[in-house]
């Protein structure tokens, strides 16, 4: 669960970095650029591959974690005050990801199938111009900002759990990562809940 | 009946045996002075229910000094009620008020289960220890304490771990009922000191094997465990244990 998890965290730094390109606002010329090495480089289209297999492995260690975990408590208790010993986000990280993964059903709808259509049909295809499409409707915007929001919590909780799991603790360090997983989860969630905001609004142009 | 004396009303659970369903069951307590401990107002209300008639409730105690881990109460949604950093005996009923109503439940694990009421079968911990909790030596005359130097750190981190007292407050608490805090104290006590460190990777191994097998949950890294521990054993622990275990699981001399 853990390593598999920072294994998605490294990928979603590639993907925060290359969006980010838009911020530029220089009419999608240098995110498209980028968008088009990703989308033809051979290393990035095996990097794909295992980047899928990655998030199905973490899914399926999931659901069989929590199935397990189910089973070691067949009578639930009548009263419980979880939020007095632990934060409410720590214990729903499936709440969690399971939304993120609807949330991943639309955004692979949105950019990864027709930029896939497009690659396959040799065509020439203006991710920018998708993008500036899917976040002219309010509906997607609002779905987006749901999406970011469950994975900033479901960062603030895996982030550091990782470290835990892989049994990296160390007195001088673990104050450390902590910090930085809260950090790393506000500014890489902020950076893509931006996107779709400053679209909208029209400051992206 | 004293001034400041209160009435409360529980709801406590009530069963046969493993084998039966139970049920939860409404009690009076009145007249409950604010300075006896949760388990003297549990007293009072079976003296009153033996007096006329019917069935106490059975629940674990033994030392009622918060030393001996018996005394499995999970009180309005919390093992050990709603202090910090104690068990069930050293919890004063001056922590409710007047007319509050309190539900007290078993510890909830399938590796748990009710002998009666509140009581629990908590055995699957000491097969747990008979799996690798242990130093294996020669028996033979006791050795010159100084013989083997451990640093005051070491020592310390060893006896912190050791003083888990196994009342099993980690599993309850947990969402998952898992037994890491546990079974990562145990392991450490013992991995932490020389005379622990020759069979540290065996131990780590088979312990947690056998908390495998005995269906407790998985750590999901929430803390709740350590946050309600009554002895406060740390986090460290259990990362201490997976470290441990992953390296003996790649490096075990063993197929």
């Amino acid at each position: 669960m853990g390593l598999t998890g920072l294994f998605l965290i490294s990928f979603l730094v590639v993907h925060v970095t290359l969006n980010s390109f838009i911020f530029f606002n220089d009419g999608g010329a240098s995110f498209n650029a980028g968008a088009d090495f990703m989308a033809h480089n051979p290393v990035v289209r095996i990097l794909e591959i295992g980047l899928f297999a990655g998030l199905l492995l973490h899914i399926f260690q999931a659901l069989l974690l929590t199935l397990e975990n189910r089973k070691a408590r067949p009578t639930p208790y009548q009263v419980v005050n979880g939020g007095a010993n632990s934060s409410w986000y720590s214990r729903s990280m499936g709440i969690l990801g399971s939304l993120l993964l609807l949330f991943l059903v639309v955004h692979l709808g949105n950019f990864w199938v027709p930029t896939k259509i497009a690659v396959f049909s040799h065509a020439e295809h203006d991710t920018f111009a998708g993008m500036k499409e899917v976040f002219a409707q309010w509906y997607f915007v609002a779905i987006y900002l749901v999406g970011v929001i469950s994975l900033l919590y479901h960062l603030l909780h895996g982030f550091q759990s990782a470290f835990q799991s892989l049994g990296l603790n160390h007195k001088k360090y673990t104050p450390l990562i902590k910090k930085t997983g809260i950090w790393f989860s506000i500014i890489v969630c902020a950076l893509f809940a931006a996107m779709p905001v400053t679209m909208f609004l029209g400051i992206i142009k | 009946m004293s001034h400041g004396n209160m009435n409360l009303t529980l709801k406590v659970w009530k069963q046969k045996n493993k084998d039966t369903k139970g049920r939860f069951e409404t009690y009076d307590a009145k007249g409950i002075s604010p300075d006896m401990s949760f388990l003297e107002m549990f007293d009072v209300v079976n003296e009153q229910l033996i007096s006329s008639g019917k069935e106490p409730i059975a629940f674990d105690h033994d030392c009622r000094e918060g030393i001996c881990g018996m005394c499995s109460m999970y009180i309005n949604g919390r093992p050990h009620g709603p202090k910090g950093g104690i068990t069930t005996c050293q919890l004063h009923m001056r922590s409710f008020k007047n007319g509050d109503t309190i539900v007290v439940e078993p510890w909830r694990s399938a590796a748990f289960p009710v002998i009666k009421d509140l009581a629990v079968d908590r055995s699957s911990f000491d097969r747990i220890m008979s799996a690798g909790g242990f130093v294996s030596v020669n028996t033979g005359n006791a050795k010159d304490a100084n013989n083997i130097l451990i640093p005051k750190d070491d020592a310390d981190t060893a006896f912190d771990a050791a003083a888990c007292i196994g009342c099993g407050a980690c599993v309850a608490a947990c969402k998952n009922s898992s037994a890491m805090l546990f079974v990562s104290a145990k392991v450490s006590q013992l991995s932490l000191l020389p005379q622990g460190k020759i069979e540290k990777q065996d131990r780590v191994l088979n312990m947690v094997k056998q908390m495998d097998e005995e269906g407790f949950g998985n750590c999901t890294n929430t803390g709740a465990c350590e946050a309600e521990c009554p002895k406060s054993i740390s986090l460290e622990n259990i990362a201490r244990m997976n470290r441990e275990y992953l390296g003996a699981s790649f490096t075990q001399n063993k197929v």
